[in-house]
Formats: structure tokens, sequence, C-alpha cells
């Protein structure tokens, strides 16, 4: 155990110095432009140019520039310029919007996604089998930027019952909270819910057909019981494990184009915002340190994951 | 397989027989063909019938509709709705925003952008993967290491955030490495962001392939008599990947229009005067409340494209390895790990 959980830290810092390094190539290295203007925005006077060349260290070395940048992500002194503001501050702000969003999207998601699949597998090959399949094909085929407009236009301007977005802290009024978070939620949860569903469901067909399910039977468990305690237990491992990677791809893809679509004020209307405007500071931080968050949580997964089931840890594991 | 192959039912007219009895998956390449077909019509209905260009502006006009004057972007800069044939196929679908531009001939130019960065990305990442897995697989070793290593690196990155970050950085300041300078506009950029990213997807399989395929005994074989690594790599083994690579590649191209269509929605993507059907999303959620269909319209038609694609790439699959669950692992990765970009591939999983 203490051998995998070192192979699996040592491929995390690989991995985060790995983004570190594309990010600093990218913005530093690759650009035609010089990268202080990039930096300081379009509308930048020729002496903030000046000040940024001189505190980035521009006419260093290349890897003296990188471990300037660096020290100003981990100090916190990564800056953007229009207005003057420390990135890191802007994405602590936005973090409470992003959790809300997308840790409900994921209990919905994971709900949803595991009635639909679980009743579609002890009904496998029925009429409930098929309706729910066309269910999850359609679900897992539409893009969020078709979803999130034809939701806003029949629930929010035609129907008028629910706000077409925007953010209410949950201190400020739970119910306007929850209002505003219904759309996107849905949003961001129905692809996976199909998804889920269609993995699950084939899990379980698999796992009706191992040995031990037929000994269950063979000694006279209630169908029920079969089903719930011994095919859903072992076809829910490798669901359990999607869904950590899952969670950390939606923090880190589809919730930006969710959070700007409905305007929340998380880190990803936040980045979205950047580009909008050609910033770069912003995107730099909420690239580093969502791309941190994201690679941390994988690897806490695979450690769980590994802890629970050790044929993981014994041999060659899916996810390397 | 019959140990008797007879002449005239070789594996891929076999295969072909088993995708034909697919009428779902033969009717998806339908409204594929169909898509491609209406993109490609662009220029025709763009001279023909709207007789405008996708970016010509027409703020103050004035189009007659069944001998009415209607403006095309009213005084409070609404654009005109859809008119059908009332004007003679102007303005089939209104006006795109207070610009005024024609949205029907914004859709076939914006699908051609679309199609294009996503057919282009498609390839470049199977051919990189082709060469990378080829390499791996066949040689082994340290390169094999080296190659694999960095695969399970971009794997294990969020894509979409690092791509949206690299195409923000591009289409502010170009990029230059060494020869290649591509201007901050360039549709290379999304291109090559997109099949990089991508490229384990397909590389991963491929290598996996390669490996098993070369201790076969007929690679064995042709090393035996003498051949080089690069004719055992091209001759041998090359052809015994086709099929794996057709569908991944079917599979690639609905993935990398997903990835164009998010990167481009978010600005970081395709560039103005360039658009494709994910800025032209961006364009219509300003709209949503007057002209829903400015947005819905570009969704739609990535959806039909995607799921058309990821049909027919599991039809192939199906068709192309009937004995199944051979790749349904790689299969099942790909789609876990693409996240926000996640292709269909539905067939593999039932």
């Amino acid at each position: 155990m203490i051998r995998f959980v070192a192979r699996r830290l040592v491929g995390m810092a690989a991995v985060l110095f790995a983004v570190s390094v594309i990010v600093f190539v990218v913005f530093m290295v690759l650009p035609k432009q010089n990268p202080a203007q990039s930096l300081a925005g379009k509308n930048a006077t020729p002496l903030l140019v000046k000040n940024i060349e001189e505190e980035w260290g521009f006419d260093e070395s290349l890897p003296k520039q990188y471990l300037t940048m660096m020290e100003k992500v981990f100090t916190g002194e990564l800056i953007q310029y229009e207005p003057r503001l420390p990135v890191s501050d802007r994405i602590v702000e936005g973090i409470p919007a992003t959790f809300s969003l997308t840790i409900g999207a994921a209990a919905i998601w994971l709900f949803f996604g595991l009635l639909l699949g679980y009743l579609s597998a002890i009904r496998a090959g029925g009429w409930l089998d098929r309706i729910l399949t066309g269910v999850s094909i359609a679900g897992i085929s539409v893009p969020v930027f078709l979803l999130a407009p034809v939701l806003i236009y029949v629930f929010a301007n035609k129907l008028e019952i629910l706000p077409n977005g925007q953010y209410v802290p949950f201190s400020e009024d739970p119910a306007e909270w929850l209002k505003h978070l219904v759309l996107p939620w849905v949003t961001l949860a129905v692809l996976s819910i199909g998804f889920y569903s269609r993995v699950l469901r084939s899990n379980m067909l698999d796992v009706m057909n191992e040995d031990y399910v037929r000994t269950a039977r063979a000694k006279g468990l209630s169908e029920r019981q079969v089903m719930t305690r011994h095919v859903l237990r072992n076809s829910l491992i490798p669901v359990i494990t999607l869904f950590g990677l899952d969670f950390g791809a939606t923090i880190a893809g589809t919730a930006i184009i969710t959070e700007a679509i409905f305007d929340i004020d998380g880190v990803g209307n936040y980045a979205a915002e950047a580009v909008a405007k050609f910033e770069l500071p912003p995107i730099m931080g909420v690239a580093l340190y969502g791309a941190f968050f994201v690679v941390l949580m994988n690897t806490i997964v695979d450690i769980v994951y590994a802890y629970l089931d050790p044929r993981v840890r014994l041999g060659e594991t899916a996810s390397g | 397989m019959s140990t008797e192959p007879s002449a005239e039912r070789g594996p891929w007219s076999l295969a072909l027989r088993r995708f034909l009895r697919n009428r779902l998956a033969v009717a998806f390449l339908g409204l594929f063909v169909l898509i491609v077909v209406f993109v490609l019509a662009a220029p025709l209905w763009a001279d023909h019938v709207a007789d405008t260009g996708p970016n010509q502006e027409h703020t103050v006009e004035q189009i007659t509709v069944d001998g009415e004057k209607k403006d095309v972007v009213s005084v409070e800069g609404k654009p005109i709705g859809p008119q059908w044939f009332g004007a003679g196929g102007k303005f089939f679908l209104g006006a795109d925003s207070r610009l005024g531009r024609d949205e029907m001939v914004r859709l076939m130019y914006g699908g051609r952008t679309s199609l294009l960065v996503g057919i282009s990305a498609a390839l470049l990442a199977t051919l990189l993967a082709i060469a990378l897995g080829l390499l791996a697989g066949y040689f082994g070793g340290w390169v094999d290491s080296l190659i694999a290593r960095t695969l399970d690196v971009i794997w294990s990155l969020p894509v979409f955030l690092i791509g949206l970050a690299v195409g923000i950085a591009l289409a502010v300041g170009g990029l230059k490495l060494g020869p290649l300078e591509l201007s901050s506009g360039s549709l290379w950029n999304p291109i090559l962001i997109i099949s990089i990213f991508t490229v384990p997807y397909i590389a991963r399989p491929i290598r996996g392939e390669v490996l098993s395929l070369s201790q076969k005994e007929f690679v064995e074989a042709a090393i035996a008599q003498g051949a080089s690594p690069a004719r055992v790599m091209f001759t041998e083994i090359l052809p015994n990947l086709a099929s794996t690579v057709i569908v991944f590649f079917t599979l690639m191209i609905a993935n990398s229009m997903l990835f164009e269509a998010g990167l481009s929605f978010l600005g970081a993507g395709v560039q103005p005067p360039n658009s494709s059907w994910g800025t032209m999303i961006t364009v219509g959620v300003e709209l949503l409340r007057i002209q829903p269909l400015l947005a819905i319209l570009p969704g739609l038609m990535i959806m039909l494209t995607v799921l058309s694609l990821n049909v027919v790439g599991d039809a192939l699959r199906d068709a192309l390895d009937p004995r199944g669950k051979a790749r349904l692992d790689a299969a099942l990765q790909f789609e876990a790990q693409a996240g926000a970009t996640r292709p269909v591939g539905e067939a593999s999983l039932s």
C-alpha cells in the first residue's frame, strides 16, 4: 500500500510539474508577442508593460523566469492588471458558487444515474429498459451549450418559473440559492445521468453472470437481496472511481461553460470573462490552481480506490 | 471465421455487410453526409440565394418580404426573424445580431469551420498517435517508457482547462516555434491544441495493439527474413491497425468538434473573422429571449453531427470487431477520461 501511495504521489508531482511547464511555455515562450504586453492587457500603458517586464524578469534565463512565475503563483502574487487585483483572491471568492454548482449537480447525476441504471439492468431487454436506454442516449448526446439555452428559454423566458441564472449565496437566502441553481444543476447533470446509467447497467449485466451471484440465488436469497447485496454492490466500485475522475473533469470543463451561460459568479465564470477580455493572468491562475485541484482529487480517488480494492494496488491499474 | 475465406468475401466486405445490416447506423451515416453536403453548399447558397457573405453586415438595409418592406435590423437593434422563402431565400433563418448578418449563410460557413477543425484535429491526432504507437509498441524499452509516460501525463491533465489557457495565450500572442509561425487568428491554433491534447485517447489503444501484434508469428517471421524495422512497422503491423484506426478516427472527429465548440464558445478557439458553430452560440445566447433559434440552431447542428459520428463509429467497431469486447476497456477509458468533451460511444457500453 505504501509503495502504491508513493508511486501515485510521484505521478502526481510529475503531472503538476508538466502542467506548470506547459503554462509557462505557452504563456511566456511560444507567443510571438512580447509576453509582458500580453500579460498587461490590451489597453496597457508602456510604463506598465515595462514594470511587468522587470517584475517577471523577462530578460533573465528561461529557468529563472519559470521560478519567478512559480514563486508568484505560490505566494499569491499573481496579479490581474485591469483592475489590479490578486488572482487568488478572485478565485477564492468564486469557490462557493462553483462548489454549489458542481456538488449539487454531482449529487443529482449520481442519484438519477444509478437509479436509471439499476432499473434498466433489472429489467434488461424489457420495455422499461428500452425507454430508459433511449432517455440515456438522448441525455448523453446533448451538449451543454445546447441544453442550457433551451432550458433558459423554456423555463426562464417562456414559463417564467425559474430565474435565468446568476448566483445567490446560500447564506443570504437558501430558497433563492436553490431556485437559481436548479437549471444549472440539471444542465450539468443530464449528460452524466445518461452516461452513469449506461455504465451501471452494463456493469450489472456483467456481474449477473458471475458464479457468486448464482451461488447467492442457489442458497435461496430473494431476487431483491441478490440484486442489491451482490450485484449492485459489486457493480458500484467502477462507477465510484469514474465519479471521482468525472467530478474533477466537470469542475475543470463543462462547469466553466455552464457558469458562463448562466452567469454564475464562480471560478469558471471568472476564467470565461478573462478569456472574453483577453486577460491572461486570471487564466494562468485558474488553469494552474484548477489543474492542481483536479490532479489532487484524482490522486486521492486512486488511493482510496486502492485501499478499498486490493487488486488495484497489487496489479497494474487501469488509470495508470 | 472459416479456415478458408472465399475469394469474394474478404474481411472488409464482411465488415461492410455487417455495417450495412445496422440500419440505425446507416441512417446516421446518411445524416452525416447530409450535414457535409449542407456545409459544402455554403458558397452556392451565399452567392445564388442569399446574395451575401457570412461576415457581410446589413445594419441599415431593408428587404422585401411578400411585397412588404422590412428592416433587417429594427431601430431598437432587434434582428429580423426567419423569413424562409419570403424574401427569395434571403435571411432564410433571419439575421444573427444587430450587425444584421444572414444566419443561414453563417450557419453553413460556420459548419465548414467546425467540421474542418474537427476533422483536421482528429486527423493530426490520429497520425501522431500511429507514429507514437508504432515506435513505442515496436521498439519497447526506454522508447516505450518515454512515450507511455508522456501520454500518461497528458492523459491526467484537465485537458479542457489547459486547452482553454493555451487557446487564449495563442489567440493573444500568436505562436512562434522555430520555423513554425502562426498568427493569433489562425485556425491552426485550435487544431494544434485539440490534436495534441487528445492524442493519448487514440495512441494508448494503438500502442497496446502494436505490443500484442509484434509478438505474433508473422511479425517474427518477417524479422527472421531480415526485414528492416521500418518495413516491419509499415507493411506488417500498420495494415493490421486499420480497423482500430478507422473506429477511433470517427469517434475522435466527434470529440474534437465538441472540444472546438467549447473553446470557441468561450472565445479561446476559432477567432474572428472566422466563425464556427461554437462562436455562433456565443452570439446567439445574447438574444435568447427574442430570437431563441440563434443559439439553439448551431447547438443542434453540433449535436446532430456529433451524434451521427458516434453512432457510426460504434457501428464500425461492431462491424470490424464482431467478437466485440476486445476494445471495450479502451473505449470505456476513452469516454471516462474525455470529461467535458466526452464522446458517446454508446454501443460499447450496452
